[in-house]
């Protein structure tokens, strides 16, 4: 095996529109692939953003967020997944679970601090003005939290599209499988392709998020920062 | 009494050495990954805070490489440098880098001006700041970055089973090809989270003897 041949392969693989367009080619793959990420952090989502707002409203938790945080870095990704398949969520289900499961902590502790750091003075103007809690909570707080949470978001669908690629070794779906397929078959060339599919579709994706997040933040919250992923 | 099908601890002793022969092999990887990353980083790091041009691109590009999935990567490199033990190294080597890297330009950047500023003023040589004003004040800063990428690095060197060199990978995936043989997942999965909690707490005590003026200030 040569490191030409194999690049030859991989050119070639890519090269063939059959490749793309077949069924279960790059095309419904990458397709597989978007939806599987999709929903991994919608679920992460609709547990994180509610309790994140929620704790960072009561100014509580601090502790549990920061522990969940560093606690899901220390387990292995692949680990959860191969547990939850073989205990009988096979496939697309476990990766699922398993990527929310490690998206969850970015989105709640980046909601947690958003929500938390909200100017105090923005605040107690709101309660001056005689607002209930939730109102401040839905009006002022989440926000000037619109950064944070929406740098959270972004950090979460890059991680979870790096993450369901590992499902292929567990029998999921999405373009993990061009892998995995060529790993198994031993044809390098494809590896290859699909690592530079995977990765490719990582960078375009996070470029997506970040101009989504861009286009959809008014201007004077404009002063998103960027947490650290999990996993890459 | 029959097995945990989750958890069976006659799988522990039947495969004691099995067991220690990943663990000692996923713990010197990582210690080597991270060792490499910190030997390129911190250099870069101080090379970033003079060169002050040189920060904003050399932070993208580790973020660029960041982003790619260790499944990718691993991907990317075994068909070049064969399968094995050496696209797993230079995977996590990439992956520690942008960590400790941004650590390291954040704690040197945060080192008080004043205090430079005194230290040049009673005649120490630019070398001089360095390794006595500026490192050590940046010190727990680059710390906290090694301890994040060591415990990140531990997690991703399971990923290397797609190259044939996991660690505990190996075992996972081995349990899950032999009939999904929970007990045997579980045991490495939690090998992997022990191995994560030892190097952490090492790492945090030698920072803690590297750092003796911190004592005594909230952690």
């Amino acid at each position: 095996m040569t490191g030409t041949g194999v690049v030859d392969d991989a050119l070639a693989y890519l090269n063939d529109p059959l490749s793309w367009t077949r069924t279960g080619g790059i095309v419904d793959l990458t397709v597989e692939h978007l939806l599987l990420t999709a929903a991994a952090v919608l679920l992460a989502a609709v547990v994180a953003l509610p309790v994140g707002a929620w704790l960072g409203h009561v100014r509580r938790g601090a502790g549990l967020v920061v522990w969940l945080t560093n606690a899901t870095r220390a387990v292995p990704t692949l680990g959860v997944i191969l547990l939850l398949a073989a205990g009988g969520l096979f496939g697309d289900t476990a990766v699922v679970l398993a990527a929310a499961l490690f998206a969850l902590p970015v989105v709640l502790v980046n909601t947690y601090e958003g929500v938390r750091g909200a100017s105090p003075a923005a605040r107690d103007a709101a309660r001056g003005l005689g607002m209930p809690g939730a109102r401040v909570l839905a009006q002022v707080e989440l926000p000037l939290a619109a950064g944070l949470v929406g740098a959270g978001l972004r950090t979460a669908v890059v991680q979870v599209a790096a993450t369901v690629p590992l499902a292929a070794l567990a029998g999921g779906g999405g373009l993990g499988q061009v892998i995995a397929f060529g790993m198994g078959t031993q044809r390098y060339g494809q590896v290859l392709a699909g690592g530079v599919l995977v990765a490719a579709l990582c960078l375009v994706l996070d470029g997506a998020v970040a101009l989504a997040l861009r286009l959809l933040t008014p201007t004077p919250l404009r002063a998103a920062s960027r947490t650290a992923s999990r996993t890459p | 009494m029959a097995d945990n099908p989750w958890f069976s601890w006659s799988y522990v002793t039947a495969n004691a050495d099995v067991l220690w022969a990943r663990t000692a092999e996923h713990a010197v990887l990582t210690v080597e990954a991270v060792a490499i990353a910190v030997a390129i980083a911190v250099p870069l790091g101080l090379l970033a805070v003079r060169v002050r041009w040189l920060a904003a691109p050399l932070l993208s590009a580790t973020a660029v490489l960041y982003t790619v999935p260790s499944l990718a990567l691993f991907a990317i490199l075994a068909p070049v440098m064969g399968i094995g033990r050496a696209p797993v190294l230079l995977g996590l080597v990439v992956y520690a880098l942008l960590v400790i890297l941004r650590n390291t330009v954040a704690g040197l950047d945060s080192v008080d001006p004043a205090a430079v500023d005194a230290a040049r003023g009673v005649g120490l040589s630019p070398v001089q700041v360095l390794a006595r004003v500026r490192l050590p004040n940046a010190l727990p800063s680059i710390l906290a970055g090694i301890r994040l990428a060591t415990v990140t690095t531990v997690a991703l060197v399971t990923v290397g089973v797609v190259v044939g060199y996991g660690g505990l990978g190996q075992i996972m995936f081995q349990g899950f090809r032999n009939n999904f043989y929970r007990a045997e997942i579980t045991t490495a999965t939690l090998a992997c989270v022990v191995v994560a909690l030892v190097l952490d707490l090492v790492l945090w005590a030698a920072g803690r003897a590297l750092t003796p003026w911190l004592r005594g200030r909230a952690a």
